[in-house]
């Protein structure tokens, strides 16, 4: 029997730009055991929250991640106006899912990109992210932002999604399926993929569901849970749409559950155009009165959790957030152990971690002084924001 | 309905049960039962632990099981009051599923509640060197 070593992937971790810190037991080429340790990136958000204001609240909380920007607050306002007893208008709930929808298209494309990163198939990783463009740059188009588009409001929605952009949203869909059909057709087809992906990092029924995991990773293993379904919220429950499961529980299930929920998306995404009309795009909130409330999402990685309480004060007294990457990263505990160390890199990423990418950037000259300020970068951003415009004939 | 299945099951065992709308319903239990509740509610309702909430009441703490059940996208709110501020204990669920490992372990952390029964109470979030006795989520927590 060969001797039991340490292997550390993190805190900076190698591939993926998020610190946490795996301690990789091996026995030659076996993984037998993992150690999680996460907190390199705790904020405290859900103590700030209890010292803002409850509209500021849902900006704080839109940056608990940069990819699903739109989950967190959009959880947050439901958890709130289920306080209130109230509802968003009908127009507000439609752009609430063409945004929640796209937002899962982006995000799925980009861990699809990584995905074939990681497992060194550099040209799925180029391809995805080519195909995600569009739809940051429909983002931007909507609400001047590729990330963070602060759309969601306590009551309904703070912009309107213009006419004119509609044939925009239905063409950039329709040119996006034949390019999902090639990714199905390159997971299904593909051999480096099939060998590196099936029958690797199992996730069994039995212990997903003592995990409590949610989204893609507990659908891919049989796990027929979607909060879009089961506490429907919006118009979820009016249109047609199917919650996609496999069995198989390994990450080539976790790859097609996620691949073939882009198709839903988009299908999602012109139902909604079809179906929505004219009228008002929030109710008025004035206070806030004592009492609790909960909401619940599906983000693109599953169930996302917002309970706040409230003393009737301009503040809430406890905002209790719940991503769902805190259920499903322990879920490596028991997916990594067994297999090779070459597969841990990519079944650590098959949960979808979530990453916290808003970065900053800041460029220097040779002397030291900044090639552009904040207020430099801010124009530059609003140039990009017009220049799309044009390009779509706004 | 299953609402009134689980009100008859623990008939005797919960204090103020309250429908607030149909896909929410509270109630309160006493701290020494969660064990018993929370294997009922998985083992005979397949409900999910979704995560815990603790609040920092002003003579209490409570706790918040956010009991999932996703069959018809309910959530049963079981709430367990801990009067002992001093020394707050209750229960841990991590013999009964694994989901509850992680937000005890914060919980632990955050607000100072022991959790009888971990078998890795350590922090998860914080950083090791973290100030003894100094919990950030409690109501007098001084940001030094």
């Amino acid at each position: 029997m060969s001797e039991k070593k340490v292997i550390p992937i993190g805190p900076y971790h190698p591939l993926q730009e998020e610190p946490e810190f795996f301690r990789l037991i091996v026995e030659g080429e076996r993984v037998t055991e993992l150690e999680i340790e996460i907190g390199y990136n705790h904020r405290g958000i859900e103590k700030i929250a209890e010292s803002k204001h409850w509209d500021q609240v849902t900006f704080a909380v839109e940056r608990i991640c940069g990819i699903c920007s739109s989950s967190h607050p959009f959880a947050y306002c439901l958890a709130v106006e289920d306080l209130l007893g109230i509802n968003a208008p009908e127009r507000a709930n439609y752009i609430r899912m063409i945004i929640d929808e796209l937002q899962r298209l982006h995000s799925h494309l980009l861990w699809l990109g990584l995905a074939g990163h990681f497992i060194g198939y550099n040209t799925v990783w180029m391809w995805a992210w080519k195909a995600r463009e569009p739809i940051l740059d429909l983002f931007e188009l909507i609400c001047g932002n590729r990330q963070n588009y602060a759309m969601l409001k306590i009551g309904g929605v703070r912009r309107d999604i213009k006419e004119e952009t509609y044939p925009v949203i239905k063409k950039t869909i329709k040119e996006l399926y034949p390019v999902l059909d090639m990714f199905k057709k390159v997971v299904n087809d593909d051999p480096v993929i099939g060998k590196r992906t099936r029958g690797v990092g199992i996730l069994k029924k039995e212990e997903g569901v003592s995990l409590g995991v949610v989204g893609p990773t507990a659908r891919a293993s049989a796990i027929d849970v979607d909060v879009r379904r089961d506490d429907a919220y919006a118009f979820y429950n009016d249109i047609n749409w199917s919650v996609i499961t496999m069995e198989e529980g390994d990450i080539y299930a976790k790859i097609i559950v996620r691949v073939l929920e882009m198709f839903e998306s988009c299908s999602i995404i012109e139902q909604c155009l079809t179906r929505i009309s004219k009228g008002p795009i929030e109710v008025e909130v004035r206070d806030i009165p004592e009492g609790e409330g909960i909401g619940r999402v599906e983000a693109p990685r599953g169930e996302c959790f917002h309970y706040v309480r409230s003393d009737g004060t301009n503040r809430p007294v406890r905002h209790k957030i719940r991503a769902p990457s805190f259920v499903n990263v322990p879920s490596n505990i028991v997916t990594v152990p067994g297999y090779t160390i070459s597969d841990a890199a990519l079944t650590l990423a098959a949960v979808d971690p979530c990453y916290c990418c808003t970065e900053r950037c800041a460029a220097f000259t040779k002397t030291g002084q900044k090639v552009f300020t904040g207020e430099d970068l801010v124009k530059l951003s609003i140039e990009k924001t017009e220049k799309i415009k044009k390009e779509y004939g706004f | 309905m299953i609402k009134d299945e689980v009100k008859n099951l623990l008939a005797g065992k919960i204090k103020n049960w309250e429908v607030k709308n149909p896909k929410r319903v509270y109630f309160e239990i006493d701290k020494s039962d969660i064990k018993e509740i929370s294997r009922k509610l998985y083992k005979d309702f397949n409900m999910r632990l979704s995560t815990i909430t603790g609040i920092d009441n002003e003579n209490s703490f409570e706790l918040i099981y956010h009991f999932g059940l996703d069959k018809t996208g309910e959530i049963f709110n079981m709430r367990a009051f801990i009067l002992d501020k001093n020394n707050p204990e209750i229960d841990s669920l991590t013999n009964l599923f694994k989901a509850s490992d992680w937000v005890e372990r914060e919980i632990h952390e955050l607000l100072g509640i022991n959790f009888k029964g971990h078998p890795n109470l350590k922090h998860l979030l914080l950083d090791n060197d973290w100030p003894k006795n100094s919990y950030p989520l409690r109501k007098d927590y001084k940001n030094e």
